[in-house]
């Protein structure tokens, strides 16, 4: 299982910086969701492979919102309680576009270094 | 619409952040509480799923702050926060706050008060146009040996005539005392007085605040007289009113037309001159030709794109030409040099104000040091709690950030305190040093409050770096540890401590010996001796109005006069009158031969200071006679031909014979006969006696017999009662005249050791500051020391230490920075020493008893210091030490 920690406590996470915020971006492009539910989300769809600790889930939905990228909005959540639910704004968006098309060119790029760079001798 | 976003986000930030931080803790809470439920889902018991889900959410606390780091203003809000803490903190211990604001405002008042003087008179450009392309001429001397003599009018004229290097030029005679007549009742009154040419105001770009600058038909002889005042003497004695201008006002019983006021702030050549005459009209026209009287200085305006050094050669050259066409006059000067007209003002002032502005710069150093020191023991006192705080999770920075602001905060405060500290200084150094030039000038500005600012933030920068440095080392872990069970202290912090003592001891021997150095030399001044009596001696300055004493016999029987008058006042044992008593300066010089010895080879001079005297002058100031008879009061006029010289003169004129009997041929070559041999006097108390030549008071020298003197008398009891008496006697000879600059002897020697007095004062003051602040930092140290070794202490005792073992164990402690700060001083004052070997008189630099006191001072202080701790130490009683853990 890898943490997803790109700040605070510990080393630099295995995952390139500001993936986090690409996770967030794209897990909250659909509808709003609240702090808790972005992290579970996150875990369940990676296959329990990323784990997003609340050290560093909070930071980045605090910084993305005051860059103006995500709003929350404080809202009924499922259970009762009122909860900050976090949208993406328009300019979240086109970031959110904008990153991802990054982030493939670039896993894109790394993949092809990999597999091609030098054929590893069988052995 | 991204940037209306951000904006809006900003001023959520900014003006809701109350509820933000609700609402921050809020989220959290919920994911906290998110994760209790998903943990009871999983089948935990609600104790366990509780204490699972606090495990795994970590501290709330550091969580919402680390969240918080992202929101805009926090870092404003983090500084905020800073200050509230640091302020509840000294707030605590308002005795250290104090002492440490207390310690920072005097370093920082005595730094910034030496600084706006040193900006207002050194640095600031004076406030003529143009300032630095102005020149002040000189000419070398005959002899060479002073390449910044005054000029000759002769000289000047050929500068002006054949130089091109400058665009304007302009002479100016030294200042002397002229006579303002009363009218309407006022008194008369001398003053200080100057004459330039008319192109002097153009030279400088000034203008008169009212009225006109003279004209150059108004500088010439035939022309009618005409005066400009200072605006100092406008608003005190014509009340300010400009209808004064185009009247008449009474100059040397002469009538002059007042044309001009000049502003406020012109003070030139110097500080106190109050009235302003053209050159040309009041210098009769010989003398303003001659080429080998050298009376003047003259200023020149550098043309754009001629260099100094150009318009130097050039002047030069023209001297040396006139030299060479008068070769049989030996007086001629050689060569010519030139200053910058700043430079030639302030010169006498510039070294001791920067060695002033340096020793200021070391009490500030040691005013931060101790407060660092200070504030390395609180951080020691302290650290238990930072280092709970650390393990909380308190971040690194945070700390020391709190920390610097503390230091920030007392700096900042000090700061203040000092800048109106300051301001208290320079009010009264402006008002006791009116003699400083460009005094007018001194004024706190933007550029000094902004020194201040950059004092306060080296001062929290220093101070704040430094201790933090000790905190910061702590392995949060052992300082838990240390601090649970304290034997004996962090070596490390104490180290510091030790080196931040050695620094101050270091530069409070420095500023030590420097003051040493200046005391002596001024104590050697006072007493140095002048050659005549000082007691119960009182002088003033007269000066006969030619106008209203145009014939000799008026000027004699007004001497006589008055000396006759004033002998018989009661009191007074002796009077006489001089050209300049002992202490009043140079006055000037002038060549002779001696009939008697071979003609000397051409190009050679020889000269002596010119001093005129009734013959009752050497019995009233106690100058000694040491051969011949005084000339007598019958050497009137053409026919007086008896001289007294001094003993310097004989010595160096007439090696191995006897004087008496020989001729001098002096003043227009005129033949004297000496007479006399009498003591030496000096002219300035700093100044080794000059050969001295006395002509009789009532001889033509010069022009005529001489109508200015001064009036010395010697009293049997305390001389300052006789100047009312004798005003009154000057009176009723002469109701429009006045007396001036009346002082008693010592005050004379007052007047010109005022200097020397100031700055070892000054400095003084500064080392025994230094000295205060650096015994308080032993003390606090080795008293810190011995109180974290309390138990240690104890436990020697206990087995067996003898008490005096214990003392001089804890004493040496102590002492060992103080041996190195001294040794580290002594280095430093060997080296710093020299730079201020023209500040004084008579004093080695390294002179061996000021090292010596110096030495012995700072031990027995340290010493002392350091008792009272070690004292403390020794008298444990053991088992109150160990129960105290």
């Amino acid at each position: 299982m890898h943490s997803v920690d790109n700040h605070g406590m510990g080393k630099p996470s295995d995952l390139v910086q500001g993936t986090l915020d690409l996770l967030i971006l794209k897990t909250i492009s659909l509808e709003a969701k609240h702090g808790w539910a972005i992290a579970k989300r996150i875990q369940q769809i990676s296959g329990e492979v990323l784990q997003v600790q609340q050290g560093s889930l909070y930071p980045a939905l605090h910084r993305l919102e005051q860059q103006g990228w995500i709003r929350g909005k404080w809202e009924e959540s499922e259970t009762g309680r009122e909860a900050k639910f976090y949208t993406l704004t328009a300019a979240g968006r086109k970031q959110l576009e904008q990153e991802t098309a990054n982030w493939n060119r670039l896993s894109g790029a790394i993949n092809l270094v990999i597999e091609k760079a030098y054929p590893e001798k069988e052995g | 619409m991204r940037w209306l976003e951000k904006i809006r986000m900003r001023l959520e930030m900014l003006l809701h952040r109350r509820r933000e931080v609700r609402r921050l803790d809020a989220e959290l809470a919920f994911h906290l509480e998110q994760q209790i439920a998903e943990n009871m889902a999983a089948g935990m018991s609600s104790e366990e799923a509780r204490y699972a889900a606090r495990r795994a959410f970590g501290n709330p606390t550091l969580l919402g702050e680390q969240a918080r780091e992202a929101w805009s203003w926090n870092s404003i809000e983090v500084a905020l926060q800073n200050i509230r803490i640091s302020m509840r903190t000294l707030a605590r211990t308002p005795g250290f706050a104090f002492i440490s604001i207390l310690v920072i405002a005097i370093g920082i008042g005595a730094n910034v008060a030496l600084f706006t003087v040193v900006r207002s008179v050194l640095l600031k450009p004076l406030p003529f146009k143009e300032p630095t392309r102005l020149l002040r001429l000189y000419e070398h001397s005959s002899d060479d040996k002073n390449p910044y003599n005054q000029v000759a009018a002769g000289i000047f004229a050929a500068w002006k005539k054949q130089s091109h290097s400058f665009s304007d030029m302009a002479i100016v005679s030294t200042s002397g005392e002229y006579n303002l007549s009363g009218a309407g009742g006022q008194l008369p009154e001398r003053v200080r007085a100057v004459e330039f040419s008319w192109d002097l105001l153009p030279t400088l770009g000034v203008e008169p605040a009212f009225g006109r600058n003279f004209t150059a038909a108004d500088d010439r002889p035939s022309a009618n007289a005409t005066t400009i005042l200072s605006w100092g003497l406008w608003k005190r004695r014509f009340g300010g009113d400009p209808s004064i201008l185009n009247q008449t006002i009474r100059v040397n019983a002469r009538p002059y037309t007042v044309i001009g006021i000049m502003p406020s702030w012109f003070a030139y050549p110097e500080q106190g001159v109050q009235l302003w005459v053209p050159i040309y009209h009041d210098e009769s026209p010989k003398d303003m030709e001659v080429l080998d009287s050298h009376d003047f200085v003259p200023v020149g305006r550098l043309k754009p794109g001629v260099t100094e050094t150009q318009a130097r050669a050039e002047m030069s050259l023209i001297v040396r030409r006139l030299h060479d066409e008068h070769l049989d006059n030996p007086f001629i000067a050689k060569g010519a040099d030139t200053r910058p007209l700043l430079e030639d003002i302030v010169g006498n002032i510039k070294t001791p104000l920067y060695v002033l502005l340096a020793a200021t710069g070391c009490v500030l150093l040691i005013a931060c040091l101790n407060v660092a020191n200070l504030l390395v023991a609180r951080a020691a006192a302290r650290r238990r709690e930072l280092a709970i705080r650390a393990a909380l999770g308190g971040s690194r920075w945070r700390l020391i950030g709190e920390h610097v602001t503390e230091s920030f905060l007392l700096s900042a405060a000090g700061g203040l305190a000092g800048l109106l500290l300051a301001r208290t200084v320079i009010q009264w150094l402006v008002s006791t040093r009116q003699d400083i030039s460009r005094v007018e000038a001194i004024q706190i500005d933007g550029v000094v409050v902004a020194f201040t600012m950059g004092l306060i933030f080296f001062c929290a920068a220093f101070a704040g770096l430094i201790s933090s440095v000790s905190t910061t080392g702590d392995k949060m872990l052992s300082s838990l540890q240390e601090a649970s069970r304290s034997n004996s202290a962090g070596p490390a912090r104490v180290t510091l401590r030790k080196w931040l003592l050695s620094l101050e001891v270091g530069l409070t021997v420095v500023l030590l010996v420097g003051a040493g150095l200046l005391l002596k030399s001024y104590q050697r001044l006072r007493a140095s001796e002048l050659g005549c009596v000082l007691n119960n001696v009182l002088t003033m300055r007269l000066g006969l109005p030619e106008a209203k004493y145009s014939h000799e016999p008026e000027r004699v029987a007004f001497y006589e006069a008055l000396l006759e008058r004033v002998r018989s006042l009661p009191g007074i044992q002796a009077a006489g009158l001089v050209r300049l008593v002992p202490g009043q300066g140079y006055g000037g010089d002038s060549g002779f031969w001696v009939a008697e010895h071979p003609p000397l080879p051409q190009g050679q001079s020889q000269y002596a200071i010119v001093r005129w005297a009734d013959p009752g002058y050497f019995g009233a100031l106690g100058i000694p006679l040491l051969s011949g008879q005084i000339f007598d009061a019958r050497q009137r006029f053409d026919k007086a031909n008896e001289v007294v010289i001094s003993e310097s003169f004989a010595q160096q004129y007439f090696p191995g014979e006897d004087p008496i009997g020989k001729h001098l041929l002096s003043l227009g070559r005129r033949s004297y006969k000496v007479v006399a041999v009498v003591g030496d006097t000096r002219f300035h108390i700093a100044a080794p006696a000059r050969p001295i030549m006395y002509f009789p008071l009532y001889a033509n020298i010069y022009e005529g017999v001489p109508i200015d003197a001064t009036l010395a008398v010697r009293s049997s009891r305390d001389a300052t009662l006789l100047a009312l008496p004798i005003q009154e006697v000057v009176q009723q000879l002469d109701r429009e005249l006045a007396v001036s600059d009346i002082l008693t002897m010592d005050q004379i020697i007052g007047k010109s050791t005022l200097d020397s007095s100031f700055d070892a004062t000054l400095l003084l003051a500064f080392s025994v500051l230094s000295l205060v602040l650096a015994a308080v930092g032993l003390f606090g140290v080795l008293s810190y020391i011995v109180a974290q070794r309390t138990a240690e202490i104890g436990i020697r005792i206990a087995l067996g230490a003898q008490r005096e073992r214990v003392l001089s164990l804890v004493l040496l402690d102590g002492l060992r920075p103080a041996f190195l700060g001294l040794a580290l001083g002594l280095v430093v004052s060997v080296a710093t020493a020299g730079l201020i070997r023209s500040m004084l008189y008579g004093t080695e630099p390294l002179d061996p008893a000021v090292f010596l006191s110096v030495m012995a001072i700072l031990l027995s202080v340290a010493a002392g210091a350091c008792l009272i701790p070690a004292w403390r130490a020794s008298r444990l009683d053991p088992m109150a030490a160990l129960r105290a853990e």
